[in-house]
């Protein structure tokens, strides 16, 4: 049965109406080198990524812009540098919330404190609050901007993929038109098109894991009252609303309301705006104005695909794996995912890598997915403890951490997203164990300061051989892939010193395109750091 | 490394202080002054490994040697 393509939810902004493209009256369908599915943050990310590289990319969303509801708002400095590689960074920052005080309650006692405390010499703050429209808007702006530069990007919005047949090296894909349906072909399809990804349903793939029998209620609320631009998060609260409450700002006098509901309850009647507001209004004192902006209640569960590549498809995002929001890990690791993939891909599809360059995507994200997926199910069992026992623990906690402050490192409400380090992957090289740890290899480079300029952005988007008061050729080149040569000084730079350098006075580092570590030297050896690339790429499959 | 060669410094004292500070307490109270002092010594121990040890040892007091 084809139904038509339809508006499944409102829109926050139409940035891409339908526009008839060739291809649909194409007499054979026509060959694509990437399609994406989906123009949710991460698809548009892996457009962007690849779009800058040359690889022409096409999206298709069945919808013709940006969904409404605040949804993801907490993203994470990793997030913000990736997205300042793509061009969208600045923008995003200049309009998030910046947040650094998280105060913890219980009941209606002040647990304690904690100061995120951002290390110096980072151009991106720990965090910010920023509404997922929007953070999805600038990379549009972004990806507009690089269309205007020659990027290779195209967005077909209304355009509903219905059917995808896997073959050896491509796929066949149905997609649906208000025009009515056409085939394209792609080598390559990205599957970023969210949690109940349709796409992984065609293809017959699993997505196991463990459902939490809870019910969270989202409550944006407007309002210009005098709260603290900090993360208020409530065990137990005293306005009873459930287990857990949460309060956070967003930008343009929107704040976030969480309230975990708990598991029988009434979806219609919860979402009743007088029910809404009892509960705002408890939480917030009887004097307090405010206005709904939007509600919604959600489950959620943790669990992810066995695999994140079959063949061809690559899932990427909610799509290949969903975690409870304790923790800000679900945009947060889709854009990782998007950093991973985004170089790799360019690579196969330029012929300078082979294609099982691609079962890393698999192996790295599947390995930072377990670890979220660790992280926010820990978070969620302290929250809402499973068993009698569990919750003695956890109340033993609480009452322990408003006074003796060890019991404080034990209270989870979210460990807060940290990019992934790739212990143990395969695409890894030497290292030199006296180096400081935090930059071995598969580690994502921490930002320094390199004169009025920042490190991460002058490292970019290429292979790149950085030397720290070591000798490198300026030019260099391994497995036909022309590195980028930056040359730096530790001294007088005490954040870069102690990021890379610790008590040594030279080093040589091999950085990846998406700006982790590959390999790291005492001195350049041209055959040395030429093998480090080769491995980076997957070339070396003798010993991988 | 946990230690189970004997370590107390005067066992029979700590152990009747130990039942003396449930005096009076219901069994509720108990429990969680139980949780509240296995955290405590928890910390004091602070070694991951030490802990799973001696969690493993009092989950399966009998299979040890």
């Amino acid at each position: 049965m084809r139904t038509p393509v339809t508006e499944r939810y409102p829109l926050a902004f139409r940035l891409y109406p339908y526009v008839k493209s060739p291809d649909q009256t194409a007499v054979t369908p026509i060959r694509h080198k990437v399609v994406v599915a989906g123009g949710g943050p991460v698809g548009l990310a892996t457009a962007l990524d690849l779009g800058l590289r040359g690889v022409p990319v096409l999206v298709c969303d069945d919808q013709e812009g940006v969904g409404l509801g605040s949804r993801a708002i907490c993203f994470a400095k990793r997030t913000l540098e990736i997205c300042d590689r793509l061009g969208a960074g600045v923008s995003m920052l200049a309009k998030g919330v910046q947040w650094n005080i998280g105060k913890v309650f219980h009941d209606n006692r002040l647990l304690y404190e904690f100061n995120l405390l951002p290390e110096d010499g980072h151009a991106f703050p720990a965090f910010i609050n920023l509404q997922q429209p929007l953070f999805e808007k600038f990379l549009h702006e972004a990806i507009v901007k690089a269309q205007s530069q020659g990027a290779p990007i195209e967005i077909r919005g209304s355009n509903r993929i219905d059917a995808v047949v896997r073959h050896e090296d491509h796929v066949t894909i149905d997609v649906m038109t208000p025009d009515g349906p056409y085939v394209l072909e792609a080598d390559w399809l990205v599957a970023c098109d969210g949690a109940r990804s349709p796409i992984r349903s065609m293809l017959g793939h699993g997505f196991d894991g463990r459902v939490f029998e809870d019910n969270f209620l989202i409550a944006d609320v407007k309002m210009k009252a005098n709260f603290p631009t900090e993360r208020w998060f409530w065990f137990e609260p005293h306005f009873k609303s459930g287990d857990s409450a949460l309060l956070h700002k967003q930008p343009d006098d929107i704040w976030r309301i969480d309230f975990q509901l708990g598991w029988n309850i009434d979806r219609q009647k919860e979402l009743k705006p007088e029910n809404i507001r009892a509960r705002v209004s408890a939480m917030l004192g009887p004097d307090v104005d405010y206005e709904l902006d939007w509600c919604s209640i959600y489950t959620f569960q943790c669990r992810r695909m066995e695999k994140f590549r079959n063949g061809p498809v690559l899932f990427a995002g909610d799509s290949a794996h969903q975690v409870s929001p304790f923790g800000a890990r679900g945009a947060n690791s889709g854009m990782q995912d998007a950093d991973n993939l985004g170089w790799k891909l360019a690579l196969v599809v330029q012929g300078l890598a082979p294609d099982t360059l691609l079962d890393s995507y698999d192996s790295e994200r599947v390995y930072g997915a377990d670890e979220n997926i660790a992280n926010s199910t820990r978070a969620t069992d302290f929250i809402t403890p499973k068993s009698a026992i569990s919750k003695l623990f956890r109340d033993a906690v609480l009452q322990l951490a408003e006074t003796v402050p060890f019991a404080r490192t034990v209270v989870n409400s979210g460990r807060l997203s940290m990019p992934c380090t790739y212990d143990g992957s395969p695409l890894n090289g030497p290292d030199v164990a006296s180096f400081p740890a935090r930059t071995r290899p598969g580690s994502p480079c921490p930002d320094a300061p390199i004169g009025a300029d920042w490190l991460l952005r002058l490292l970019g988007g290429n292979f790149t051989l950085l030397a720290i008061d070591a000798d490198v050729p300026t030019t260099f080149s391994a497995c036909g892939i022309p590195l980028s040569v930056l040359s730096v000084s530790g001294r007088d730079n005490k954040a870069l010193g102690e990021r890379y350098l610790g008590n040594a006075t030279s080093a040589v580092y091999l950085i990846r395109p998406d700006q982790h570590v590959a390999a790291r030297f005492e001195h350049f050896d041209e055959e040395v750091v030429a093998a480090a690339v080769g491995r980076a790429i997957a070339k070396d499959v003798v010993d991988a | 490394m946990l230690e189970t060669r004997p370590n107390f410094d005067r066992p029979d004292e700590s152990y009747a202080l130990l039942i003396k500070a449930h005096e009076g307490l219901s069994e509720a109270e108990s429990h969680a002054m139980n949780a509240r002092l296995i955290l405590i010594l928890m910390n004091q121990i602070g070694d991951h490994a030490v802990i799973a040890e001696a969690l493993a040892l009092a989950r399966n007091v009998r299979a040890a040697t």
